[in-house]
């Protein structure tokens, strides 16, 4: 039984905080790495040159003045979800129903503009707007929350659940409102009048959007820095207990905090549906609820952080389309690529917490000694 | 401990959700098989004369964009891939293929990206992507957008913006006598009896396209078996593989004893070469992956459209803002009949399709089917599109319904719900 002594190969411990420049070389690493394993799998399977795949990622998000406006956009939507998700993963709360949280917002905003757009004046169909999707995202987010706080249900699942009911809800009026009837589709809302539509600002309909996406991310970093309540997240997300006994009501803060994370994913439904797209599908979000919860995490919550991940994810996505067009891949392909830059990143983050020991070789010369 | 499990959970269950959100409606059609692919893009469809009518165009001045709602893992998509790439080919015009387009604000991107790349003809392949195009048509009056299976071109009002169609619906019949002569030979087999005639058909959505579509299939099965029924069921999405595959199987189990469809995946012809039923498929020949059952198939050949469009662009002419081809002009082709084909089924669609390009037989003839009851005399079909979808148009002309007619629009409008055929559900 003496081998059971025996040191593993290696084994894997925790790392102290490994200081600031050395956990950017990590990263700057792992980036360089991923492009290095693209690359090759790119000649491996395509033949194509990899630099100019590469060039064609940058195109593809920054080859003309429209396609860097439209990257802008995109990175803010998906940075507002991102931190519309962040205030309550601080608190250790994992709402996955982003998804649902922005359809509810979304199927607000399009329920005013087809059935009050031609009887209000188009002022108060905004403000309607803006109000009714808050409210309608809050609202699926208090649900879940309400569940959690007094019965301490589960609210992974709850949150999960909840994107289902709202896919078949928007399912539901897509088959009310459809244009023309029996084809599944609502097409662009009041295209002629444009009643409800989002206006631009500084002729540009891309920058309220964008605007708007710098207002929350400064918002939620002072909400969740500077005031009480952000306090208060902070100290339940640690530990329960601890929040109870220096007097915070836990319940009161989880539901709180959940009403925000889901009015800010309602903002993000009207964005997209007011302001972008100007109808409703059941595929609108296109996953981005799911998404930002990786790019919150990625940021580590830091919301400023959370405007990079944010870039990096919808850089590599455009980038992605543009290179099955450019080079007559399938875009399959392209989510390879960005699947590996992706695994690198996240990959990084192990290396960055934790460790690798190998069994000292100096032991084994003394044992065979 | 604790907080560790629960991050791995939630994170499992994300990516676990990503994946589940991504097979939805819009995400393609991976599991087709490549043969099928291989397949269609075998099928010669441009004649030569066609393209020798262009050798005194200067296509030099023309560059073409195109928007695809999938990629050519879809047999639809697939269909208009290869009739851009042969079209542009045989007229050496430089192109750009944008697949993946969703029907929302991304296909306005697009072709605004196209058009500012310098494409003075823009084509986008799905009924979703209408109303950005007119939006993108709106802002760039110099390039010509074109839209298949639209309806709202000649009530928009823009030059620069145009609809295309084919009549399929007369494919479709050809496609139904093959499927009566199936019908017969199984009747006259002793396999079934006259009564259980009884056809299965998927259908994606319940607007016109689909009810042209279905309607002309069963008049032409009921034109040489006079005892078909038929059953339709809808899936409420263009592309759902389990839910046609579903779809089939229930209508199989439900005594229909023949299947097509209008949906675009090999859900119902596979579930048809399982459960042995002949199948009658769409978009594209499924010889391969269902040797025993499949009889043929129809579909709408793009490539004259593309090579007339791309030839007026060229030519600074206006493209016509309805535009329908027909049998006649090659639009409508039907693939090589199957194994499972009746005998004498080759002839009876000759004849048939030679009745058709004369003029002499019409797929919607008001004396081959009642409404109610009723023979038609009259009826108000909504072509222009409007909120209430109310009639505008007499349709009915020297007895028969005018489909895709030269005087209204090329996208279908025949949306009459004729005896014989019973729904399922229309839920969608």
């Amino acid at each position: 039984m003496k081998k059971s002594n025996r040191e593993p190969l290696f084994h894997i411990a925790k790392r102290g905080t490994l200081p600031y420049s050395k956990v950017w070389g990590i990263r700057v690493l792992a980036v360089i790495l991923a492009l290095l394993v693209c690359a090759v799998v790119t000649t491996i399977l395509t033949g194509d040159n990899p630099i100019q795949v590469y060039g064609g990622i940058i195109q593809g998000a920054f080859g003309s003045s429209r396609k860097t406006w439209i990257t802008f956009q995109n990175v803010a939507v998906l940075l507002i979800i991102s931190l519309a998700l962040t205030p309550a993963f601080r608190m250790r709360f994992w709402n996955i129903g982003g998804e649902g949280q922005i359809l509810m917002g979304g199927l607000a905003s399009a329920a005013c503009m087809i059935c009050l757009g031609d009887k209000l004046p188009n002022a108060l169909v905004i403000l309607l707007m803006f109000v009714t999707s808050l409210l309608a995202g809050a609202i699926w987010g208090l649900i879940p929350a309400f569940f959690k706080a007094k019965w301490n249900t589960n609210e992974t699942l709850a949150t999960l659940m909840m994107n289902y009911i709202a896919i078949q809800l928007v399912a539901y009026f897509t088959v009310v409102w459809e244009m023309p009837k029996g084809s599944g589709k609502i097409g662009i809302i009041n295209q002629d009048s444009n009643a409800g539509w989002l206006p631009q600002i500084f002729g540009s309909k891309y920058l309220l959007t964008i605007f708007l996406a710098l207002i929350v991310t400064l918002g939620v970093h002072i909400y969740l820095k500077y005031s009480k309540h952000g306090y208060e997240i902070c100290v339940v997300g640690e530990s329960e207990q601890t929040a109870r006994y220096v007097g915070i009501k836990v319940e009161k803060v989880i539901i709180r905090t959940m009403l925000v994370s889901g009015a800010l994913c309602g903002l993000a439904g009207l964005l997209l549906v007011g302001g972008i797209n100007h109808t409703i599908t059941t595929t609108i979000t296109g996953g981005q609820g799911f998404t930002a919860v990786m790019v919150s995490w990625l940021a580590k919550f830091n919301p400023f952080t959370m405007i990079l991940t944010s870039f990096l994810i919808i850089f590599l996505n455009r980038g992605a389309s543009e290179i099955s067009t450019t080079f007559g891949l399938n875009q399959s392909f392209a989510d390879i690529l960005t699947g590996i830059i992706l695994f690198f990143i996240i990959g990084c983050e192990f290396f960055i917490n934790y460790k690798i020991q190998f069994r000292k070789k100096s032991r084994k010369e003394e044992k065979k000694a | 401990m604790k907080k560790l499990t629960a991050l791995f959970l939630a994170g499992a269950m994300v990516i676990g959700l990503c994946a589940c959100g991504s097979t939805s409606e819009d995400a393609a059609a991976e599991t087709v098989a490549v043969e099928e692919v291989a397949e269609i893009a075998e099928e010669a469809t441009l004649t030569d004369s066609t393209v020798e009518e262009t050798e005194n165009v200067d296509f030099s001045g023309v560059k073409a964009g195109f928007i695809f709602l999938h990629d050519e893992n879809s047999t639809y998509d697939l269909n208009f891939i290869n009739g851009a790439k042969e079209a542009c080919d045989a007229l050496g015009i430089e192109y750009v293929l944008k697949t993946n387009i969703p029907e929302g604000q991304e296909c306005y991107d697009a072709a605004c990206e196209l058009a500012d790349a310098g494409c003075n003809f823009v084509f986008a392949d799905s009924f979703g992507h209408e109303d950005y195009m007119i939006e993108a048509a709106k802002e760039f009056p110099e390039v010509q957008f074109c839209h298949a299976t639209g309806t709202k071109a000649h009530t928009e009002g823009l030059a620069n913006y145009h609809n295309a169609f084919a009549s399929i619906y007369e494919g479709r019949y050809l496609a139904g006598i093959a499927a009566g002569m199936k019908i017969n030979e199984m009747i006259a087999n002793g396999d079934i009896t006259e009564d259980q005639a009884k056809i299965g058909y998927i259908g994606a959505y319940t607007y016109a396209e689909v009810i042209s579509g279905y309607t002309s299939f069963f008049l032409g099965a009921r034109s040489v078996c006079p005892s078909a029924t038929m059953e339709v069921t809808f899936t409420g999405s263009w592309y759902d593989e389990t839910a046609e595959k579903e779809a089939a199987n229930n209508l199989i189990a439900d005594g229909c004893i023949l299947i097509s469809q209008h949906a675009d995946s090999m859900g119902a012809p596979t579930a048809c070469e399982t459960a042995n039923v002949p199948d009658v498929s769409y978009n594209g020949s499924t010889a391969s992956a269902c040797p025993n059952t499949f009889i043929v198939s129809s579909r709408i050949n793009w490539a004259p459209y593309f090579v007339y469009a791309l030839t007026q662009t060229a030519e600074g002419e206006a493209i016509d803002t309805d535009w329908t081809g027909n049998i006649a002009s090659e639009s409508v082709a039907l693939t090589e009949l199957g194994s499972a084909a009746a005998a004498g089924t080759a002839e009876a669609i000759e004849a048939a399709r030679a009745e058709l390009e004369a003029g002499t037989l019409h797929v919607f003839d008001t004396a081959t089917f009642t409404v109610d009851g009723e023979t038609l005399t009259s009826y108000m079909a909504d072509v222009d599109t409007d909120a209430e979808f109310t009639g505008d148009h007499e349709v009915i002309v020297d007895g028969y319904f005018d489909e895709s007619g030269e005087n209204f629009r090329s996208a279908p409008y025949f949306d009459l719900k004729i005896d014989g055929i019973t729904l399922l559900d229309t839920a969608f």
